[in-house]
C-alpha cells in the first residue's frame, strides 16, 4: 500500500520533451531530451550523432595537404582557424618552418574569422531570447568581413587558404586597405550592438545569473573558451601556448568571474574588441618576403605522434596525429570545443526555466558539425 | 465637423418608408456584417503588409516588394496559398476542439469591433457599457487559445497555451484598471460619451501625469495581451516553436494569424479612443480658430491615423526587444504594473472628484 505522500511522489507529473533534432533554437540537429516539472527544467539529456560524418576516419586515408580542407567541415564558422590548427600540426611534424609573412596574414585572417563568428553568434543568441532585429545588424558587418577573404582567396565560409608551410596565395592588394576600413567602421558598430542588445533591461534580466557554472565544473567537464575563460579559468591558448605570431602582439585575455550567461556574453564582446587591437597590430606590419614555405610535392611526417592546439572562437582545438611515416596520417583525433562545452549543458540547466536552457545554449555557442565531427 | 450621421440617418430613412421595421433591421444588419467582414479582411491584409514594413525597415532590408507596388498584394497572394493548402489534423488531437479554436478566437475578435467609433457618426453599436463590452469580450480569446492548445495534443501547445493562459489572465487586471481611469475621468462607459468629453483636449494632456502613467501601462498591458514581443511566450519561437498554433495549417491557421492582427488594431483603437480622443481632432480648450482648422481634418483620419500610431509603437517594440521570461512576466504584473495602476486610480478618482483636470 502506498502513503498519500507517495503516491504524489510517484505519480508522473514530469514531461519529457524533445528539443530538435529540429528545432529553431538548436541551430542545426542537435537533440535535447529534457524533462520538465512546470516550466522548470529537472534535466537535460544531449542526444549526439545526427550530422556525424566521420571526419576523423575519412582524414585517414587523405593526404597532409588534403586533410586541411575537411576540418573546414568541423566548425564552420571558425573554419580558417581549424585549417590553421592542421597546418601547424603538420609543420610541426614535418619540421617545416613557416615565413614571416605568411605567419602574419594568417593570425590577422584568424582574427577576422574570430570577429565574423562571434558577430554570427551575436545575432543568434539574440535570436534565441526572442530579438530578431539584431540578427540583421550581425550580419552587415559580417558581410564585409567575407568580401575581404572572398577577395583575398576566393570563398567566403570555408576558404581552405592555409596549406603545410604557409598561405596558398598571397594576399589581395587591397586587402590591406579594406581591413582598416573594416575596423573602422566596426568600432563605432559593436558600440551600437552594446546599445541595441547588452544594455537591454530584459537582456540583462534574461541572463544575469542565468546557466550558472563553478569555475570547479567548467574545469572538470573540459570547457573551454569563452565557456571556461567566464568562470575564471585562464586558458587562452594564444596566450598560454602561443603559436605563429601571437607571442609578438599584445592583447588581454578577458576574464570574468560570474560564470552565467551574462559573463559568457561579456567574454565575447570583449573577444572582439581584442581581436580589432591584434589586427590593428599586424596589418601596417606585415613583412615582404614568401608566403609560403617551400616544401616537398608529396609531404610525409616521420614516425610518431604530434599534437597541437589552437584558440578558435570556441575553445581549444586540438589536433592529434599518429603517423606511421606514409603519406597520409595512421589515426587523427580532433579535440573540438563544442563537444566539451555541450556536456557542461545538463549542469547549468537544470533548476532552470525553459526560456534560461535557450539563453544558455545561446551563450554555449554550439555549432554542431563541431560536436559530431 | 463632418459627420457621418448624414449617411447612416438616410439609409435609415429610406428604409423605414419602404419596409416593415422587422426587414429594416435584417437589412441593416447585413449591410453592417458586410461592412465589419469587408474591414476585417482589408485591416487583415494591411496590417500584415505593414507589419513586413516596418520589420524590414528596421533589419535593413526591404520586405515585400514583388507582388504589387512596393508588395501590396503579398499578403493577399499568401492568403490565397493558406487558402488552398491542406488543413491538417493530427492523429491524437480531440478532433472537434481542435477545428473549433480557431473560430472561437475569430468570433472573439469580431465581437470585440461592434463598439468601436471609426469617425464621427459612424458607429456599429454604440452600447452604453461600451469600454466594458470590449474589455469583457476581448479576455474570451483566451479560451480559444486554450481549447487550440489543449486539443493539438502536443506539448509544445500544451506549454504555449498555459503560458498565454496566466499571462492574459493578469494583465487582463492592469489593462482594466488603466481604462477605469479615463472611466473615472469620464464619467461614462459610452464610447461616445467618452469621445466627446475629449472634445476641448484629448485625456493624455488634460489628465496630468496619472493619465499619462495609466496610458503606458495600458500600452504594455495591450501588448501582453495580443501576445506580441516582448510578451510573445505563447508562440515563442526559439521554446517553443510556435506555441500553441504548432500543430494549425492553411486556413485554421490562418485564422488565428488574423485575429492576432484584428487584436491589436482592437486595443490600438481603444487606447486611441481613451487617451488620444478617438475620432476627435487635435483641440486645444477655447482656440476656437485653431480648433475649426483642425476640424477640417476629416474625423475618420484622425481615428485611422491615432490608431496605426499605436500599433506602429507596438511593432517597434516587437522588433526592438528581447523576450521576457515567463516569471519575470508575471513579476512585472503583479508586483510593478498592478500595484501602480491600483495607486494611479486612486489618484485619478482624486483628481476627477475635486475637477483639478483641465
Amino acid at each position: 500500500m502506498y502513503t498519500e505522500t507517495q503516491i504524489i511522489n510517484n505519480s508522473n507529473d514530469e514531461l519529457v520533451i524533445n528539443v530538435g533534432p529540429q528545432h529553431p533554437a538548436t541551430h542545426g540537429v542537435l537533440h535535447l531530451v529534457i524533462t520538465l516539472q512546470g516550466e522548470t527544467i529537472k534535466k537535460v539529456e544531449p542526444h549526439l550523432g545526427y550530422i556525424h560524418r566521420s571526419i576523423e576516419k575519412m582524414c585517414e586515408s587523405l593526404t597532409y595537404r588534403q586533410f586541411i580542407c575537411a576540418s573546414s567541415r568541423m566548425d564552420y564558422l571558425s573554419a580558417h582557424i581549424n585549417n590553421h590548427a592542421c597546418a601547424l600540426t603538420v609543420e610541426k611534424g614535418a619540421q617545416i618552418e613557416v615565413p614571416q609573412r605568411a605567419q602574419y596574414i594568417r593570425v590577422i585572417m584568424d582574427e577576422l574569422t574570430r570577429i565574423a563568428s562571434h558577430e554570427l553568434w551575436w545575432g543568434a543568441m539574440a535570436m534565441d531570447l526572442g530579438a530578431f532585429t539584431p540578427f540583421f545588424y550581425a550580419f552587415r558587418e559580417r558581410e564585409v568581413i567575407t568580401e575581404i577573404m572572398e577577395e583575398t582567396c576566393g570563398a567566403r565560409l570555408t576558404m581552405n587558404y592555409m596549406v603545410p608551410g604557409g598561405v596558398m596565395t598571397d594576399i589581395h592588394p587591397d586587402f590591406q586597405k579594406r581591413v582598416k576600413e573594416f575596423i573602422q567602421l566596426f568600432k563605432s558598430k559593436i558600440d551600437e550592438y552594446d546599445d541595441l542588445v547588452t544594455n537591454n533591461i530584459i537582456f540583462q534580466n534574461r541572463t544575469k545569473g542565468v546557466g550558472h557554472l563553478s569555475k570547479e565544473d567548467a574545469i572538470s567537464y573540459g570547457c573551454t573558451g569563452a565557456v571556461a575563460r567566464a568562470s575564471g579559468v585562464s586558458c587562452d591558448i594564444r596566450k598560454l601556448y602561443p603559436y605563429d605570431i601571437y607571442d609578438k602582439v599584445t592583447f588581454n585575455e578577458i576574464l570574468e568571474t560570474a560564470g552565467d550567461s551574462f559573463a559568457r556574453y561579456m567574454i565575447r564582446m570583449g573577444e572582439m574588441r581584442e581581436s580589432i587591437k591584434i589586427i590593428e597590430q599586424l596589418i601596417d606590419n606585415i613583412p615582404e618576403g614568401d608566403y609560403q614555405a617551400k616544401t616537398k610535392a608529396v609531404l610525409k611526417l616521420p614516425k610518431g605522434d604530434f599534437y597541437t592546439r589552437v584558440e578558435t572562437a570556441r575553445g581549444e582545438l586540438g589536433v592529434y596525429i599518429v603517423s606511421e611515416g606514409a603519406a597520409t596520417p595512421y589515426r587523427i583525433k580532433f579535440r573540438s570545443p563544442g563537444f566539451s562545452n555541450l556536456s557542461a549543458l545538463d549542469q547549468m540547466a537544470r533548476g532552470g526555466k525553459i526560456g534560461d536552457l535557450m539563453a544558455t545554449m545561446g551563450t554555449l555557442d554550439l555549432v554542431i558539425p563541431d560536436i559530431d565531427r | 465637423m463632418y459627420s457621418l450621421h448624414a449617411i447612416t440617418h438616410s439609409i435609415q430613412d429610406w428604409l423605414s418608408a419602404r419596409l416593415s421595421p422587422v426587414w429594416v433591421l435584417m437589412i441593416e444588419s447585413i449591410i453592417v456584417i458586410v461592412l465589419a467582414i469587408g474591414l476585417f479582411a482589408v485591416l487583415g491584409l494591411i496590417l500584415v503588409w505593414l507589419e513586413r514594413k516596418v520589420a524590414a525597415h528596421m533589419q535593413i532590408r526591404l520586405g515585400p516588394n514583388r507582388v504589387g507596388p512596393a508588395g501590396i498584394f503579398q499578403t493577399s497572394a499568401d492568403t490565397l496559398k493558406l487558402i488552398l493548402k491542406e488543413g491538417l489534423t493530427p492523429d491524437g488531437a480531440d478532433k472537434f476542439l481542435f477545428n473549433f479554436a480557431p473560430f472561437v478566437v475569430m468570433i472573439v475578435a469580431m465581437l470585440a469591433l461592434a463598439p468601436i467609433a471609426f469617425a464621427n457618426g459612424f458607429q456599429i453599436w454604440d452600447i452604453n457599457i461600451g469600454v466594458l463590452y470590449v474589455s469583457a469580450i476581448s479576455s474570451l480569446s483566451v479560451i480559444g487559445i486554450l481549447i487550440a492548445g489543449w486539443a493539438s495534443n502536443n506539448k509544445y501547445s500544451l506549454l504555449g497555451a498555459m503560458r498565454s493562459g496566466a499571462q492574459i489572465v493578469s494583465y487582463e487586471l492592469s489593462a482594466g484598471l488603466s481604462i477605469l481611469t479615463i472611466v473615472v475621468l469620464t464619467g461614462s462607459l459610452q464610447i461616445s460619451d467618452i469621445v466627446h468629453a475629449q472634445q476641448n483636449g484629448w485625456w493624455l494632456f488634460k489628465g496630468h501625469i496619472p493619465v499619462v502613467i495609466a496610458f503606458i501601462i495600458f500600452i504594455i498591458a495591450a501588448t501582453a495581451e495580443t501576445n506580441r514581443a516582448p510578451f510573445d511566450l505563447a508562440e515563442a519561437e526559439s521554446e517553443l516553436t510556435a506555441g500553441f498554433h504548432t500543430e494549425y495549417s492553411g486556413m485554421k491557421f490562418a485564422l488565428f494569424f488574423l485575429a492576432e492582427y484584428i487584436n491589436i488594431f482592437i486595443v490600438c483603437a481603444i487606447g486611441a479612443t481613451l487617451f488620444l480622443g478617438g475620432w476627435m481632432p487635435f483641440h486645444i480648450g477655447d482656440w476656437a480658430q485653431f480648433n475649426h482648422v483642425m476640424d477640417y481634418i476629416p474625423s475618420s483620419i484622425w481615428f485611422f491615423g491615432k490608431t496605426f500610431f499605436l500599433i506602429f509603437l507596438i511593432m517597434w517594440f516587437r522588433w526592438t526587444f528581447p523576450r521576457l521570461r515567463v516569471d519575470q512576466l508575471l513579476t512585472l504584473e503583479w508586483k510593478y504594473l498592478l500595484p501602480i495602476s491600483l495607486f494611479n486610480l486612486l489618484l485619478v478618482t482624486v483628481i476627477a472628484i475635486m475637477n483639478w483636470h483641465f
